[in-house]
Formats: C-alpha cells, sequence, structure tokens
C-alpha cells in the first residue's frame, strides 16, 4: 500500500541525442530492471525502446537531508575568536519544537563551538563547548511567543567566563513574560570557535551515513540581520548593538554582519562588515521576507528592500535531493519527440520516471506542438491535502482515497512539498523543485482529493490521455514543456502551427506568458484543453535549474496564504498573485477563465447558440444539435468537470468570441471561486448558482490564427470514450484539423 | 451550528441512492458537517489495488503518522464504500445506528 522504489531524473526536458541521469532509492527491493518506454496513455500503456541502458541494477536506499540553512565557510575571523558578541533579529513559529540552531560555529552538543539555539522549552540559550571538557549552556529561562519579533543578543568574556544574555520582545503584550536578561559565569577554556567548521544559521550540519552534510536542529522562523562581534559586551553595550548603525566603538570589533535584503534573488548572503564573509543559502529558504521594522508602507521589496531584511527558514524546505546517479540515458539522436519515462520494476514495484523528448535541436518533426504543463506538475509536486487539509474534503465531495504514493509521501516529509501544501509551522510553501521524486507526476497516479476512490487521473495521467487519443489518431506532434518555453520564448513556438495544452496549465511565468500571447498575435492557433489555465504567476529561479516560487496572495483558489506585504517573488522581484491581478486575466489569452470547481463527479455539455455560427460550423460537423456532448468519460464520469472556466468580456474575453457550448446540472460541491465572490453570499454552488458552468469557446486572433478552449479540466478524460468514437473526440478533431491547415481565419 | 437530526433517516437513504452528484440542501448539510470532523480520527479509503480494492483507514492527523487500518473492511466499488463510511458517521455524529439498508430504501424518496 506504499512505494518501495522510487526516483528522479535530472531534467524534465531533454532533445534527442541528448543524455539524461537517474537517480533511484530503494525502501526493500535489492534491484529493478531498467527500461525505456515510450507512454503511449496512462495506466501502463506503453512501448518499450530499445536502449543500451536497459537491463538490471542493484538497488539502495538514498536519504533526502531537507531543511534550509544558511552557511559561511570557515575563515580565520570566524576560527580566532575567543571572547565573543552575538545578536539577531528572529521571529520564531516553532519554538518549543525541538532543539533549533539559530547561529552556530559548531555544534556544541557533539563536539566543540559555540551556538545559539531555542531549546527544548522554547527559551533563547547559548550553548559553548570549548574542546576541553569544558561545556556550558545559558539561557534567558523565557520561552519566545510563535510569530513575533525578538531582538535577541549573547556574550561571552573568555577571560573572565561572563555570559550575558538579552531577549527583547519588539512587542511589549500586557502579561508576558518573554523579556529577559541573564548573567552567569562559567569556567571553560574558551569558545570553541578554532573548530574548522563553518558558520552556520537556522541548522547545525552533521555527518550522515550517506556522508553527506545533513542539517540537524533545523529552526522554523525568520532571522534577520546577524551580526557577530569579537568582544563580550556587557548588557549596556548589548543595547547599543541594536542600533541600525553602530557606533564607531562596536563597529570596530565587528566580525560579521550580514545583511539579507542584500541580493534577495540569489542564493548569496552578503557580509557587510570590512571582513565580507559572504556565505549561501541551502535548500532554498523564503527571502524578501518582511523584516522586524515592516511598517505597512512598503509592498515591494526591490523598491524598499531595507524592509525585507528576514529569510523565513523551514525544516523541509527542499532543493535537490542530491543523490548518486544510478545510470546514464543515452538518446538516440532519431528518436521521435514524446513523453518517455524511465521504467524500473522490482516484482510487483514498478516506478515510472517520466520526461519528455523533444526533436533533435534544429529539427522538428511535426505542426503540432503539446505544450506539456511542466510548471503546473512542479506545483503540486508531493502534494499533502488529503493528510493536511482539514476541510479538503468539503470541497472534494468525497471520502479521500489515498493511494501508494500518497501514503509514501505522508511518511516521508522530507520528500518536501508542494504549493499547496503548508509547512510545519503553518507557513505556505512557496517554493517548488523538481529535483527529487515527484510521485504524483506518474502515469496511474489519482489525487486521493480528485473523484472518488482514485479512479480519476490527475495532471500528468489526465494528461497522458491527450496522449493516447494523439497517439491512437495516428497525429503527428512535437513536445516541449513550460521550462522550455520560460527559456526559449516565442522562438520555441514559431515552427508550430498548432499549440496543445494539458488539462490544467495554471502556473504561468511572465516569459511563458509574453510568449503565448505574442505567438497568438502571430498567427498561432491555441487549443487549451482544459480549465483554470493561465491563473497564477509563478518565476523560476535566476540561477538556478527547476525550482519555482509562488506567492499566493490578495485572491484566488489558495489553500494558504501569503503574509500582508510579501506579495513580491524573491525570484524575481516580480508581483506574485493571480494574473488577473497583472491586468492579465486568462480571458484575455484564451477567451475564458475560472469560475467554479468540485471534485465528485463530472457533467457535460449542451451547445449554446454561438456554435451555430457559421465561423464555428466547422467544429461541430457530425454533432447533433441537441445531444449533450461528453456525458462519459473516465474523470469524473463527463467531460465537464472538476475545474471550470467561462467567457467574460469584462475579464477581457475578446468581444467576438463565441460560446459553443456551455456545461449544466453541477452539484452541490461545486462552488463559485473566491475572487469572483464580493460578499457572503449563501448561494455560490452548482444548485443554486448559475455562475457555476464551464464555457466552450473560440475566436479568431490577427494574423490568421485561433484559440480554442473547452472551459473544462475533465474534457481530456473523454476522448478515448468507446475507442474515441464520441462527439468528444470528434469536436477536437475537427478543431485540431482546422486549426492544423494553413488557410488562415 | 445546526446538528444533524437522527429522525431524517430519508437524508441517509438519498445518500445512498446517489452518493455523488447534486443533493438536496438539507443532504448536503449533514454531508458538510460530516467532512468537517478533525483530521484525528476521520475515515478515509486506503488504496490496495488501484481501481480495484479499498481498505478503511483512520488519520492519524498527524503529520508522518501512518493511517490506521480498520480490520474487517474491503470493498471493491466506490459506492459501498462511500455508504459504509456515511454510516459509520451518522452513528459518530447522531449517536444513533441508522435503519438497516433494507428498511432505508422503503424509505428512499422517488
Amino acid at each position: 500500500m506504499t512505494r518501495t522504489l522510487v526516483g528522479y531524473a535530472d531534467r524534465f526536458s531533454v532533445r534527442a541525442g541528448e543524455r539524461l541521469r537517474f537517480m533511484v532509492s530503494s525502501f526493500g527491493p535489492a534491484g529493478y530492471r531498467a527500461a525505456l518506454v515510450r507512454l503511449l496513455g496512462d495506466d501502463g500503456k506503453e512501448r518499450v525502446i530499445e536502449n543500451a541502458v536497459n537491463g538490471d541494477y542493484p538497488a539502495r536506499r538514498q536519504e533526502i537531508h531537507s531543511g534550509s540553512y544558511a552557511i559561511v565557510p570557515e575563515a580565520k575571523p570566524l576560527s580566532g575568536l575567543e571572547s565573543f558578541t552575538v545578536a539577531l533579529y528572529l521571529w520564531p513559529t516553532t519554538p518549543g519544537r525541538g532543539r533549533q540552531a539559530l547561529l552556530a560555529k559548531g555544534d556544541p552538543a557533539r563536539g566543540r563551538g559555540f551556538a545559539l539555539i531555542l531549546g527544548m522549552d522554547g527559551t533563547l540559550q547559548l550553548e559553548i563547548a570549548d574542546g576541553a571538557g569544558g561545556k556550558a549552556s545559558v539561557g534567558s529561562g523565557r520561552a519566545l511567543q510563535p510569530r513575533h519579533w525578538y531582538w535577541v543578543a549573547a556574550s561571552f568574556d573568555a577571560a573572565s567566563g561572563r555570559v550575558t544574555i538579552l531577549q527583547q520582545p519588539i512587542r511589549n503584550f500586557a502579561r508576558a513574560e518573554d523579556a529577559a536578561t541573564a548573567n552567569a559565569t562559567v569556567r571553560l577554556a574558551g569558545c570553541g570557535a578554532a573548530n574548522r567548521e563553518p558558520l552556520t544559521m537556522a541548522a547545525f550540519l552533521a555527518r550522515a551515513e550517506d556522508d553527506r552534510l545533513k542539517p540537524v536542529a533545523r529552526y522554523n522562523g525568520k532571522l534577520e540581520a546577524p551580526r557577530l562581534l569579537d568582544l563580550a559586551l556587557d548588557a549596556e553595550g548589548l543595547a547599543r548593538l541594536r542600533a541600525d548603525a553602530l557606533d564607531g566603538s562596536l563597529r570596530s570589533h565587528l566580525v560579521g554582519a550580514w545583511d539579507f535584503s542584500k541580493e534577495i534573488a540569489s542564493t548569496r548572503i552578503r557580509d557587510v562588515s570590512p571582513w565580507r564573509l559572504d556565505g549561501r543559502v541551502e535548500n532554498l529558504p523564503t527571502r524578501a521576507m518582511k523584516g522586524h521594522n515592516w511598517d505597512g508602507t512598503a509592498r515591494d521589496w526591490t523598491t524598499r528592500p531595507e524592509f525585507y531584511g528576514a529569510i523565513h527558514f523551514h525544516e523541509n524546505d527542499l532543493y535537490d535531493a542530491g543523490w548518486e546517479a544510478d545510470f546514464d540515458l543515452a538518446l538516440p539522436a532519431n528518436l521521435p519527440s514524446g513523453v518517455y519515462a524511465m521504467r524500473l520494476t522490482a516484482g510487483e514495484e514498478v516506478e515510472r520516471i517520466p520526461f519528455f523528448v523533444r526533436p533533435a535541436r534544429g529539427g522538428k518533426a511535426a505542426d503540432l506542438l503539446f505544450l506539456v504543463p511542466t510548471a503546473s506538475y512542479m506545483a503540486y509536486a508531493n502534494e499533502h491535502m488529503c493528510w493536511d487539509a482539514q476541510l479538503g474534503e468539503q470541497g472534494s465531495g468525497h471520502v479521500a482515497a489515498v493511494g501508494p504514493e500518497e501514503m509514501f509521501l505522508n511518511e516521508h516529509r522530507e520528500y518536501g512539498y508542494s504549493f499547496y501544501d503548508t509547512h510545519e509551522d503553518g507557513s505556505g510553501v512557496s517554493i517548488s523543485s523538481r529535483l527529487r521524486p515527484i510521485l504524483n507526476m506518474r502515469p496511474g497516479h489519482s489525487a486521493g482529493w480528485v473523484g472518488a476512490a482514485g479512479l480519476s487521473p490527475w495532471q500528468f495521467a489526465a494528461d497522458l490521455d491527450l496522449i493516447e487519443w494523439l497517439e491512437a489518431t495516428g497525429q503527428r506532434y512535437d513536445v516541449a514543456t513550460d521550462e522550455d518555453l520560460h527559456r526559449e520564448g516565442i522562438a520555441l513556438l514559431r515552427s508550430y502551427r498548432t499549440v496543445m495544452t494539458g488539462t490544467h496549465p495554471e502556473y504561468y511565468s511572465t516569459r511563458m506568458h509574453d510568449a503565448l500571447g505574442a505567438w497568438l498575435d502571430r498567427g498561432g492557433r491555441l487549443m487549451y484543453l482544459g480549465a483554470n489555465g493561465f491563473y497564477w504567476h509563478i518565476a523560476f529561479h535566476p540561477e538556478l535549474e527547476g525550482a519555482i516560487e509562488l506567492r499566493r496572495v490578495e485572491n484566488g483558489v489558495r489553500d494558504w496564504e501569503g503574509e500582508p506585504g510579501e506579495y513580491v517573488e524573491n525570484f524575481s522581484g516580480e508581483y506574485g498573485g493571480l494574473w488577473r491581478r497583472w491586468g492579465r486575466p486568462p480571458q484575455s489569452i484564451v477567451g475564458i477563465g475560472f469560475i467554479a470547481q468540485g471534485f465528485d463527479v463530472s457533467s457535460y455539455f449542451r451547445r449554446r447558440p454561438g456554435s451555430f455560427d457559421p465561423r464555428a460550423a466547422f467544429i461541430f460537423e457530425g454533432v447533433g444539435a441537441e445531444e449533450k456532448i461528453g456525458d462519459f468519460g473516465r474523470v469524473g464520469g463527463g467531460a465537464a468537470g472538476w475545474e471550470l472556466d467561462i467567457v467574460d468580456p469584462r475579464l477581457g474575453s475578446p468581444p467576438h468570441t463565441l460560446v459553443l457550448a456551455a456545461s449544466e446540472n453541477h452539484s452541490n460541491v461545486y462552488m463559485v471561486v473566491p475572487e469572483e465572490v464580493l460578499s457572503t453570499l449563501p448561494a455560490l454552488s452548482g444548485i443554486d448558482n448559475p455562475l457555476v458552468r464551464g464555457e466552450m469557446a473560440f475566436f479568431e486572433t490577427p494574423q490568421g490564427g485561433a484559440v480554442f478552449s473547452t472551459g473544462s479540466i475533465s474534457w481530456c478524460g473523454s476522448l478515448n470514450h468507446a475507442k474515441g468514437l464520441n462527439n468528444v473526440a470528434r469536436i477536437t478533431g475537427n478543431v485540431l484539423k482546422r486549426f492544423l491547415d494553413p488557410a488562415p481565419f | 451550528m445546526l446538528p444533524i437530526d437522527p429522525r431524517r433517516t430519508d437524508l441517509a437513504a438519498e445518500f445512498k441512492a446517489s452518493p455523488f452528484g447534486p443533493h438536496s440542501p438539507d443532504l448536503q448539510h449533514v454531508l458538510n458537517l460530516m467532512r468537517a470532523t478533525p483530521l484525528a480520527g476521520r475515515h478515509v479509503l486506503v488504496v490496495v489495488e488501484r481501481k480495484r480494492e479499498w481498505a478503511l483507514g483512520k488519520l492519524s492527523g498527524e503529520r508522518g503518522k501512518p493511517v490506521e487500518i480498520v480490520p474487517g473492511y474491503r470493498f471493491t466499488d466506490p459506492e459501498t464504500a462511500e455508504w459504509t463510511v456515511f454510516k459509520l458517521r451518522w452513528h459518530e455524529l447522531t449517536g444513533e445506528a441508522l435503519p438497516s439498508d433494507e428498511a432505508l430504501a422503503k424509505e428512499a424518496r422517488p
């Protein structure tokens, strides 16, 4: 009932003739048989492709060491410390959730060094181990409140053994007992700084069994403006250290002063002291976070970085699983473009690691491109909604059905989260990476909250229904991914006559959006075969491959909500909400936009007057005037379901948009999306609100192009019904045939 | 909050007849309450064989802690599974067991 063999490739997208690397971990099997397969549909429809890499391999367990932290490499000014003072601002989110490192030169619990930490009881503590058997720990004795700012400082005088600790809440609550000053004298031979360890923040580093460095005592919460001095300040001196601009007597003792508001989009942290002890962050903590001084007058870190000097660390942040490779796959130069997987079999356990093969460089095999919505796959990567979302079942309308991937992911939180999850501290997950096994992006997978009993494919598996239809109809097609579109822009699209989306292309970066729009303005033809597309703005990391960021802010269907003032993506400096809030709603690019969702059953469409317009005659050739369209299918039982879009001229649907068909008879769990609801109205469901419907639409674009939009995520689940002899396949086929015809619209 | 009225067994009959899709507002009210219980102890289905067989489980409500399999339940169709969970929840929330399926069938509205 769980998974025992899991893996990932170093890329989603690869060209014929290039190489791809595979990393695998076993939770049981001693070995596996690998085979390259071309996917011809969902549920194991595939063809083995001969390749030198096919064969038997030994399997081993590989671990994921999640948790973000900052690291400053070992340097003389750090290892030479004798007396010292450390100070920083923090906004802890889980004080009391185990021992958590704030700033450390080694881990005093396991060797020599000193560290400012939150203890098991949520109090501030300075720990020192001198390396000669002497250890000391001095605490504030007062627990910190979660989600409140503090300024804390601690000093150690090597000559006298005097330790001073200061814990100052930024906001003073009546009856609160969270401010503290503590003094103690300890007998130690030194502070242990000469330990060859790097300086770390938000974790200690320990050597794991796999010999990699692993963050331990991981801190949840924000850190800001850490400072380190080479003298021990007393309580009065510590108080002066809180000033933004230090006086000369303190400045001349600075060993490090890290300003996290600098180079926010990067993984670097800058030391603004004369020593320039710059460091870096690992596992992508969230930057561009409000600091202790944020006062509501700034919303954008790019114009007022001084208010965004904090980094939020989380214990299960993850960028790269970092596994050793099991094997490299060399793809033949003549391998046709398409959706492939490396199939790993060990007895009954089968792991398929999907990837997308583009034509060899400079080549193109087809006039049709399937644009694989990989940014949306990454957004949902390893989501945990069945486990963590208390009201999820109300929205899905059936008992959750957890499959083997979900069982595995619940027990392996180190595999990281999706944009649909919250961290252990309740903060939203705003960063996702593909450099890890993504177990809900597998043939045969259904999310346990999507449709009853896990019968309905979702996202990648649902998009394989489109692949099955293309393969079954003998249609030639190329594939490329969202990441390719982000990187290459309109150059990727310009040689294709028609582009097909997947069932749920929800997440778009600015470059992706710009490129698709520009291509449509130049005669491109788009078949938007899903719903809730072009909805959220995302950013790709400017330096690291395969990482995206989202800020779920202000409005929209949100599984968490960003904090006020934290609206601008740290990867790009762009506003990170709905495309609608950019003045570019989905309706403005594909004619329709998100209106309602529910996940119990799907329904069907009926033709609307627009379908009888001569401009749409080619779409409905062979379809009766009164017949139900798509009252069948394997996604909820119908072609109109899960998430639904409608035409709305107010939001930018072109004035000549034809509404071809509309769905009806949706259930009580289909509800109007929040951005359409301005007040607390009681009638918002499929049984009492007429907005709950999907609309199929068509319109022509300048220079002879056109857009066809289905208005429903479940559309493609009906394509292969009755061996493809059905009205959903007929409509889709009619549109595709005309869209591939070079004659301009 | 309006609690579930244990006398409204007609709503259970309505659910048994059609567990998915549009429901009467009164039945939806019952379902909304059932679907908002704490995660700890909430019933879920556990896929035994994809698209063929399901077990009954209870969520721990704690991240990382496994689901507990409830012995004695195996389902081979989603409707029976959904109905079984409905009956368990009805009992949990009202303190009263539903009448037998046969008795309910007689009250089902056309």
